[in-house]
């Protein structure tokens, strides 16, 4: 037996380098001719976040792009980007186009130009008048644009079943009402609340969100940025303040407490509106989830209803907080560029949005299945002033501990004072570069 | 043609002729010797590609992280800071409570699979299905751990009380008229740690059963024979025979778990990816790489305290293996 495997050994490791050796070749793949060449037969090569449902709506967004120029899209989905990217960057083994997990590490991509710019590439022009500015915006390093959103959400949506009460005549105008009405509506519900925010190793994000919100809406989108560029301190009133009501009104008005909260994934969170008697009144969540969980069988309208985010300091009401699937180009291949012209266009994104659970950056993609979708899509191309994710737009480090933070203060392991001191030691350190 | 089918003939035929024609080429290049140099200069010759694949792959790397767990974080301005990554490592919290998880998973896992290895072992040892038995014991080996860690997941999943329990035991739980506990939440008592090691234990029990279960049949059955005939009760056939005997095979077989448990990580990071105080090192390392811009100062000072950990027992078991050839 053992001296079998000696033999073997070095055969399979032997074989093992040589799939890995020509396996590199394919990754780099070849430039094409000049700017008119064909791209029949070019492959370009995709990574993205989306999987299941979402990847079937990506490739068939891509299909008619594929028909009409002969290449085709190699796609892989992973929940692990942000390690593959990476060790792509630091390897030069990379896909051609990929999503990008924030505008944080864009820049950084960009700045050590392994992304490639993407302004020769898109019209410019028309995306520019497409796209909400502040999307634009967030796409540039250096007055470059580096990145597209090529799918949008917005955040802070309070969604509610209208069975048990209908608030679309007449939404709650502040966060006191919300509490008051809701209480005074609450019925046979059996709490204020739905909330979860398992989400397996990016448990913790959905309650960044809903601090995030309060403080945008509380505080404004100065304190907002500030904050999330590491200006500003956790320890201050005004963030403090949004972890308290956070804690407060929400967690511990959550239908199962925070136990339930910390075990209980974010697609499925919601699901408790529908039931009879329903477990709780609201849920608080992106417009994304009307494409997961139990919301993917209701139907919009008569099921559930959303309505925007309470206003908290009067002026910042029509402030929006938004998110969205940034995608960056690493090898400027004929058929990756023409590919990326093609992804931002009106005609690409109808395909998108007519599926559900997905809003476009681009205004004049208006084929949503239905008034909901429709609603939140007008939220975000009206909105005055526009913030992205702040988590996903603080360094790494940051954001995740700010997951664990909300992990362990919703299920009451840490206080509210306790992760504010430990989120001040992160941001100590976490924004330095160099 | 397909790249896939050109790389398939490459492996399949070029492997072996590269092979065949290196030793051919030995041979050539040993003409040049006299012939009595010849048998003391083959060896090392025949041994070089494996030197070469072990240099590059194995010592290049280490000799690597250990120069970079010296360095500060950022790739491209790294500055020499000492033992400031060590020192980082023994005195933050989140590093010092995945060294005591890794503890418990290290005590926890030899034990328990030993232990059950050992049983199964014993109990299966002379009975009609008992290959059956083993094959069952031994199944979950092959089953990838992010499979696993999905598997359990739906043992432990926790439902809001008052809600159907999807989960096993939750569900076992509420037959029986208890509560439903959050199994992978609760870190009372280290609790959660403790469900993640049941599932390496259900995993790699089968491992020790195997190995336990060869050396069972290794003992001379007229040893056991002539102790039956003096009288002496099962139970001190297995005291004073069979288990002293198992002894150096137990001790190959704990150390084996025992680097088994320092280097957990998959089913930790699937399941809760270090939160919920359930941290253990090898998922820090990879936090710390992967999150932020990298620190791979602190990921390469972690992995080297995990080698350091390691290399000893890997030692003793090297030599507990040698000991037990000379035996036989």
């Amino acid at each position: 037996m053992r001296s079998r495997w000696r033999f073997i050994t070095p055969v399979v490791t032997l074989g093992l380098l040589l799939a890995a050796c020509s396996g590199g070749n394919n990754a780099g793949s070849p430039p094409a001719g000049s700017g008119g060449a064909s791209l029949q037969g070019q492959k370009v090569t995709v990574i993205g976040t989306w999987s299941g449902d979402e990847q079937t709506a990506f490739l068939k967004m891509v299909k008619p792009w594929e028909d009409q120029t002969g290449a085709t899209v190699a796609y892989t989905g992973t929940r692990d980007i942000n390690t593959i990217l990476t060790t792509g960057v630091a390897s030069g083994v990379l896909p051609d186009l990929a999503g990008l997990p924030g505008p944080g590490q864009m820049a950084e991509y960009a700045q050590q130009q392994a992304l490639q710019p993407l302004d020769d590439v898109l019209d410019l022009n028309t995306y520019t008048s497409e796209t909400s500015p502040g999307l634009v915006k967030l796409g540039q390093v250096n007055g470059k644009t580096y990145g597209v959103f090529i799918k949008a959400a917005i955040k802070g949506l309070i969604w509610y079943s209208p069975k048990l009460h209908d608030y679309s005549s007449s939404p709650p105008a502040t966060w006191t009402d919300l509490l008051s009405q809701g209480k005074a509506n609450q019925g046979n519900a059996k709490s204020l609340w739905c909330l979860g925010i398992e989400s397996g190793a990016a448990s913790g994000w959905p309650a960044t969100d809903i601090v995030e919100e309060l403080v945008l809406h509380s505080a404004g989108p100065e304190v907002y940025t500030s904050w999330y560029t590491g200006k500003t301190k956790w320890s201050d009133p005004a963030i403090k303040q949004a972890f308290t009501t956070y804690y407060n009104d929400i967690v511990q008005n959550a239908y199962g407490g925070g136990t339930t909260a910390v075990s209980t994934n974010f697609a499925n969170a919601g699901d408790p509106l529908f039931k009879s008697p329903p477990g709780c009144e609201f849920f608080d969540q992106a417009s994304f989830i009307t494409g997961l969980g139990g919301f993917k069988a209701k139907k919009a309208g008569t099921d559930y209803n959303f309505f925007p985010f309470p206003s908290i300091n009067d002026q910042y009401k029509t402030a929006v907080e938004g998110a969205g699937d940034l995608f960056g180009m690493f090898h400027a291949t004929d058929a990756a560029k023409s590919l990326m012209k093609y992804l931002v266009t009106a005609q690409a994104q109808d395909i998108w949005v007519k599926i559900g659970g997905a809003l476009s950056a681009n205004k004049n993609a208006t084929d949503y299945p239905d008034d909901i979708s429709k609603r939140s899509a007008e939220l975000l191309a009206q909105a005055q002033s526009f913030v992205f994710d702040a988590s996903d737009n603080m360094p790494a480090d940051m954001n995740s501990a700010f997951w664990t933070a909300m992990v362990d203060l919703t299920r009451g392991k840490k206080t509210v004072d306790q992760v504010l001191s430990d989120l001040d030691k992160v941001q100590a350190t976490a924004y330095q570069t160099s | 043609m397909d790249p896939r089918l050109i790389t398939a003939i490459i492996v399949v035929v070029g492997v072996p002729g590269v092979l065949v024609g290196y030793i051919w080429g030995t041979e050539q290049l040993l003409r040049i010797f006299p012939e009595r140099a010849k048998p003391r200069i083959r060896p090392w010759l025949w041994l070089a590609p494996a030197f070469a694949f072990l240099g590059l792959f194995l010592v290049y790397p280490t000799i690597g992280t250990i120069i970079r767990s010296f360095f500060s974080r950022f790739e491209l301005n790294q500055k020499f800071i000492g033992f400031d990554n060590y020192i980082w490592f023994f005195t933050s919290s989140d590093a010092l409570n995945a060294l005591k998880n890794n503890l418990l998973w290290l005590v926890f896992l030899t034990l328990f699979t030993v232990a059950l290895g050992l049983l199964v072992a014993t109990l299966v040892d002379r009975v009609r299905y008992e290959s059956a038995a083993k094959s069952v014991i031994f199944l979950p080996l092959a089953i990838s751990m992010v499979a696993a860690s999905v598997i359990w997941y739906f043992m432990y999943a926790y439902k809001t009380p008052g809600e159907q329990q999807i989960g096993t035991l939750n569900g076992a739980l509420g037959v029986a008229g208890v509560g439903p506990v959050p199994w992978i939440q609760t870190d009372t008592l280290s609790l959660n740690t403790f469900m993640l090691i049941i599932i390496m234990t259900w995993m790699w029990t089968g491992f020790g059963m195997v190995i336990i279960s060869a050396a069972l049949k290794g003992i001379n059955p007229e040893l056991l024979e002539a102790a039956r005939v003096d009288g002496a009760t099962e139970w001190q056939v297995f005291r004073g025979i069979v288990f002293p005997l198992l002894v150096p095979t137990l001790a190959v077989v704990s150390t084996t778990m025992v680097i088994t448990a320092l280097k957990t990580f998959d089913i930790v990071y699937t399941l809760t990816n270090g939160q919920f105080g359930t941290q253990v090192v090898a998922n820090l390392m990879i936090h710390e790489m992967f999150t932020g811009f990298g620190d791979f100062g602190k990921a390469s000072a972690l992995a080297v305290i995990l080698l350091l950990a390691i290399v000893p027992i890997m030692g003793f078991n090297i030599r507990q293996f040698r000991a037990q050839e000379a035996v036989r």
